[in-house]
């Protein structure tokens, strides 16, 4: 029964890490680009949703405003600076510079806007962990013997969903076949007659929406934000991303979910402490023993970054 | 000498160390983030033959850039195999579990840190300093480091015209993590105390956006990276006070003389890296520019391709 409990709180606690592993899949998998800027969309949806339902719009505009319009706005910032990172990182990423780093420039940009954003939310909101004043996170539901947190159960439905509409939004709009289009080849793509400066800025729409939808959920599910909420949960993306195969969106997801399991057994076998270890060196191991991962595809991040 | 320079020169010493054994990796075409796992690796090295065994300075410094080289070469073989974003992601996860394992062995001092004996005055890391960045220059005038600018700018031809790809790439990825090692163990020696919270992941960016901010295709790049962002926070220190007094006078307002928040100059160091990235990806010293500075024609007839 306890094996049990544990195996059900590792898929909520999975459910955080699925939706921004999808977003860093995404972005690797379409455009090719190792998007560092993710953690730090996850933090901010947090920390603005906080900051106004605590303060409410600075300037006085308001006072303090309920929860779930705090958040949404958060959500709206998320999506607004992954668009200026969008701006500032991949439409001056031309091929004219013909060496192998030139792929490293939009990788480099991201790790700058980073620093920029992180360090702008740490003079606005200061550097210590702040309460979130959601719903009760601990409304608990019994079945059989197993305690569900409601507030997780209803994060994992939403993931879920999220995961299955993104799913068929690529599988049948126009957008998506656009973006699959991108992914597989760009330069056909352009030829092909699809607009790729107009089709690149929904992926870093998605991107920001994801990220702050998670950033939102950690707030509502844990009850505490943080500048430095995004690195921990950024590295367990990562390698749910890898472990379930760069690209794949299923694979994030699964991947996601099997970090979530490896890390609370972890804790449950050898103590918290190791869990840094054995959730890298497993990202480790995948990434020379087996680079395509459980869902992967072969050829995604090979020649190019 | 103050404490407070001999202070700046130990760090700057110690940033251009490192600085240049990222930059080895990087001009052979290999995105190395994971530089602090390698200067964990031999900080801890010598810290630890330095307190239990009690050699001397001489051989614990060596010892840091050999562990950490024979580390790095290992490492290489099998993650040479990955290229592009698998590169990049498996040096960073080497890096994480080094943290992991040197925060788990009580050997090494665990979460508490660890003090260092044999304490080294600003002088020595200088001296290295100096030592390495005419090794990488000579290095770069050799043969070697004509094939590392060949493999950095087109790996399949370079192939076709005779270059053993894997060998100079593992030469130059186990000779930057020394390199990363020896700045370690300078650290280690300089610091005389050295904790696993102090080699994060942050600081392994920070290396590697000296080294392209700076520039990879001449081993001025380094150089002017890490002096420009290991004294651009010095000069901040002074300057961004002065600053904002002038625009909470300029906005009608009294100063109150408090200092700005430290955050600033790590927004002004993503900013520029946005910038450089927007305007001039290849570095703020390119081969070109070396050229033109010192009188020397273009080395070919040919328009540089990477220009």
């Amino acid at each position: 029964m306890l094996f049990l409990q544990q195996l059900v709180n590792s898929l909520m606690l999975g459910s955080v890490y699925v939706t921004v592993a999808v977003a860093f899949t995404l972005t690797i998998g379409i455009l090719n680009f190792l998007n560092f800027t993710i953690p730090t969309l996850f933090m901010l949806a947090g920390m603005v949703g906080w900051a106004l339902s605590y303060w409410g719009i600075p300037f006085g505009l308001s006072g303090p405003l309920p929860w779930p319009l705090a958040l949404a706005m958060g959500i709206v910032a998320a999506i607004v600076v992954s668009l200026i990172v969008e701006r500032f990182t991949f439409r001056y990423l031309k091929t004219k510079y013909g060496d192998s780093t030139e792929h490293a420039i939009p990788l480099v940009s991201s790790l700058g806007f980073l620093l920029i954003v992180e360090n702008l939310v740490r003079i606005g909101y200061g550097t210590e962990a702040r309460r979130f004043e959601g719903p009760d996170a601990n409304m608990t539901m019994d079945v059989g013997g197993i305690l569900i947190r409601i507030p997780q159960l209803v994060s994992l439905i939403i993931t879920i969903l999220i995961v299955i509409g993104l799913v068929q939004m690529m599988k049948r709009s126009r957008i998506g076949r656009g973006l699959r289009a991108i992914a597989e080849n760009p330069d056909a793509a352009n030829i092909l007659g699809i607009d790729t400066k107009r089709i690149v800025p929904v992926v870093f729409m998605l991107t920001g929406m994801l990220c702050g939808l998670a950033g939102a959920l950690f707030a509502v599910n844990y009850g505490e934000v943080a500048p430095m909420m995004g690195e921990d949960i950024g590295a367990k993306a990562i390698a749910g991303m890898v472990i379930g195969g760069l690209g794949s969106i299923w694979g994030a997801v699964l991947g996601g979910l099997c970090v979530g399991l490896l890390e609370l057994m972890t804790v449950h076998f050898f103590g918290a402490d190791t869990v840094q270890i054995v959730v890298w060196g497993a990202l480790l191991i995948v990434l020379i023993a087996y680079p395509k991962g459980l869902l992967g595809h072969h050829s995604i991040g090979k020649g190019k970054l | 000498m103050s404490g407070y320079l001999a202070g700046i020169i130990a760090i700057l010493s110690i940033n251009i160390i490192f600085a240049y054994g990222i930059f080895l990796a990087v001009a052979s075409g290999q995105l190395n983030l994971g530089g602090v796992g390698f200067q964990a690796v031999g900080a801890y090295a010598a810290g630890l033959l330095s307190a239990s065994l009690g050699l001397p300075v001489a051989l614990t410094l060596l010892a840091g850039a050999v562990v950490a080289g024979l580390v790095g070469v290992a490492l290489a073989f099998p993650i040479l195999r990955t290229r592009g974003v698998y590169l990049v992601l498996a040096t960073f996860a080497f890096a994480e579990v080094v943290a992991g394992i040197i925060l788990n062995t009580d050997a090494l001092g665990g979460a508490m840190g660890m003090s260092v004996p044999g304490y080294v005055e600003w002088q020595i890391p200088m001296i290295g300093a100096i030592l390495v960045a005419l090794l990488v220059f000579y290095l770069m005038a050799t043969r070697f480091g004509l094939t590392l600018r060949a493999i950095h700018d087109d790996e399949d031809v370079s192939e076709l015209m005779g270059v053993s790809i894997r060998n100079v790439k593992v030469a130059a990825f186990g000779l930057g993590a020394a390199l990363a090692g020896l700045s370690g163990a300078f650290y280690a020696h300089n610091f005389g105390y050295i904790e696993a919270q102090s080699f994060n992941a942050l600081v392994s960016i920070y290396v590697l956006l000296y080294v392209l901010l700076g520039g990879t295709q001449t081993a001025w790049g380094p150089l002017v990276g890490a002096a420009f962002f290991t004294l651009l926070p010095e000069v901040l220190r002074e300057v961004l006070p002065a600053l904002k007094d002038f625009f909470i006078t300029l906005f009608g307002g009294v100063p109150d003389g408090s200092r700005p928040d430290e955050s600033w100059r790590f927004v002004i160091l993503g900013v520029l890296a946005v910038g450089f990235m927007a305007i001039r990806p290849e570095g703020l010293v390119t081969r070109t520019m070396v050229e033109r500075l010192t009188f020397r024609r273009p080395s070919s007839r040919f328009k540089e391709v990477t220009e």
